[in-house]
């Protein structure tokens, strides 16, 4: 039986090669779950059991049903943080992706001189740990021995201090922006390099120009990659800790304990031992999670259409 | 026993010969737009290769972005002897976690995507409903539960809680599940049966090699996932001595801040160019692999 061609440019699992074989799959499959139970399952599990309970001066840990989670909704430091994060999400994702799209189809045209030079020189920082990518970008913010400071000092300028509250977010959000435009740019680069060619051949022949090419058959291709992007970068977004955690120290009063959800579960957790709250806004923040990335998902797949 | 197709002839398309013959007129504007992205990425990473190469004292009176004195080779000794020697001991334990941690997880995710892909199972959507589940829920929200589960087992301020999660990575199953079935054709995993090879061996002998590029590409995800991680090593350690690299350098970085702590902002930016180079030079080596395996995995909706 001759193997019919892949279809590269409509992706989709082919079928199962055998029926049969019933327990030969979970051979392959049981390590990983085991684990999986272990180190996914298990803490969902418990977190959802710590949810649950509080743990009060007198009485010990006792069950209060879904206190917490309306202790949660009434938390004003929980939505400050909250709608932090979602700022963050709608002014820096969009930013980032934006670039990312520019990036990948000027290098996918093949009208740049040394297109591997810029694919491997964008994505670069994607291989710098956060840490020090925080580390890096808050020495050159610093006015200690940054580059901010050899500006003020070599024209006579004061630069307003990227480490003061009112930009810090934006200074974060440069910094994540950074670490994750060339990440971006390979995911769609590698959609893009699996259009169908036949696609541009038949545009060619019809005359369509290079916008028109974008429009149509780029664009179209780009989306089931460009939601996957969405919904890792709202995940990342909403889980942000490692940026503002690393420059607390710099910007003390920019930063607070609960500056991102996140944070603010930690700061619960290992500075206010309040580890029955801690969880329930770990939840919180996961569902409020998945809801967004399922309705990017159902939005983005219903413009397929 | 390797019949059918080539390796390498599978996904990837070469993409020099797709090209349409009135795409290839080359832009100036273009190119210069797109520099001054390349500018932006690169310029952190050029102050940091120049201000290695200060001392302390030059870091506070120089320009950023011109060298002033030469202390590269100081600062490399001195970065790697401050604190009894430290610094070498958190890159081992950077590279143990990457070694085993990553490594374990694309053995794993290999393994059940190339079963989810190729064989039917009683419970496998259920697997596969759970497992595309988790890659929403991030390894972060699940971090303070999984400390205190640790903490009742005992494994916290052990390598364990860095290693144990480490070895999960959704990611990694569902690229190798779309790889997987695209890359390996059902014709070869029957023609190996026939031979009478059973699931395994015709695993290890034929499917491995075709899967190549998707398991580089998934074992470099990991791999830069764990050697940068953070967070978790920073709520599950106490002991400076199973610190990882990042979590090292933060606290060196921390010291300036606090009361009484020497400042040592040469070691932290020396120390970070140190971190950053492995896993720059595994990128550019391996480019060829990755970006085939993505190319081909990663853009499945």
């Amino acid at each position: 039986m001759a193997s019919p061609p892949l279809d590269l440019a409509r992706p989709g699992p082919r079928r199962p090669a055998r029926r049969r074989r019933s327990l030969v799959g979970w051979r392959f499959v049981s390590p990983f779950m085991a684990l999986f139970a272990l180190v996914f399952l298990a803490p969902i599990g418990y977190s959802i059991y710590l949810s649950l309970y509080k743990t009060k001066l007198i009485g010990g840990t006792q069950f209060v049903g879904l206190q917490n989670y309306s202790d949660a909704f009434g938390d004003s430091q929980f939505w400050t943080s909250f709608a932090r994060v979602a700022l963050f999400l709608v002014v820096q994702v969009p930013i980032m992706l934006g670039l990312a799209l520019l990036l990948a189809l000027a290098i996918d045209s093949g009208r740049l001189y040394g297109a591997a030079f810029f694919r491997i020189s964008v994505f670069l920082p994607y291989a710098v740990p956060a840490v020090v990518a925080t580390l890096m970008w808050s020495f050159m913010y610093g006015t200690q021995f940054g580059l901010v400071r050899d500006i003020d000092k070599h024209f006579g300028v004061t630069l307003p201090d990227p480490l003061s509250p009112h930009l810090i977010l934006a200074s974060i959000g440069n910094i994540v922006t950074w670490e994750w435009v060339g990440y971006n740019m390979l995911i769609l680069y590698s959609a893009l390099r699996v259009v169908n060619p036949s696609l541009y051949e038949a545009a060619a022949i019809e005359g369509a120009g290079q916008f028109r090419l974008i429009w149509s058959i780029k664009l179209p291709a780009l989306r089931p990659a460009l939601v996957i992007a969405t919904i890792f970068s709202i995940i990342g977004s909403f889980q942000l800790f490692n940026e503002p955690s690393i420059l607390k120290h710099l910007a003390p009063n920019a930063i607070t304990t609960f500056y991102t959800p996140n944070y603010y579960a930690y700061s619960l957790s290992f500075e206010g031992q309040q580890f029955n709250y801690s969880a329930t806004v770990a939840i919180v923040m996961g569902v409020a999670t998945m809801i967004v990335a399922y309705a990017v998902q159902l939005r983005g797949m219903r413009k397929a259409v | 026993m390797r019949r059918g197709r080539p390796r390498n002839s599978t996904p990837p398309l070469r993409a020099k010969a797709r090209r349409a013959p009135h795409l290839r007129r080359k832009s100036l504007t273009l190119t210069v737009l797109c520099a001054v992205m390349v500018v932006y990425t690169l310029l952190p990473l050029a102050w940091l290769a120049i201000n290695a190469t200060k001392s302390q004292q030059n870091l506070f009176d120089s320009f950023g972005l011109w060298f002033k004195g030469f202390g590269f080779f100081s600062n490399i000794g001195d970065t790697f002897s401050y604190q009894h020697d430290i610094f070498g001991r958190w890159l081992l334990n950077t590279l143990m976690y990457v070694v085993v941690g990553a490594g374990g997880a694309t053995l794993l995710a290999t393994l059940a995507g190339y079963g989810l892909a190729k064989f039917d199972f009683a419970g496998k959507k259920a697997v596969f409903a759970v497992v595309i589940g988790a890659v929403a829920v991030p390894a972060t929200a699940l971090a303070v539960p999984t400390f205190l589960m640790f903490s009742k087992m005992g494994l916290t301020d052990t390598p364990w809680a860095i290693i144990i999660p480490s070895l999960i990575s959704p990611f990694g199953l569902y690229l190798m599940w779309t790889f997987s079935s695209e890359a390996v054709p059902a014709e070869i995993m029957e023609s190996a049966r026939m031979d009478g090879a059973g699931e395994f061996r015709t695993f290890f002998s034929v499917s491995l090699p075709l899967l190549a590029p998707g398991i580089v590409t998934v074992l470099l995800f990991n791999v830069v996932t764990t050697w940068n991680n953070y967070f978790l090593p920073l709520i599950m350690l106490k002991n400076q001595n199973w610190y990882p690299l990042t979590l090292g350098l933060s606290t060196w970085n921390d010291q300036a801040h606090t009361a009484g702590g020497e400042v040592v902002f040469n070691l932290v930016i020396t120390g970070s160019l140190i971190t950053i180079i492995p896993l720059i030079a595994a990128f550019l080596l391996l480019q060829r692999y990755w970006q085939s395996g993505l190319s081909a995995g990663s853009v499945k909706g």
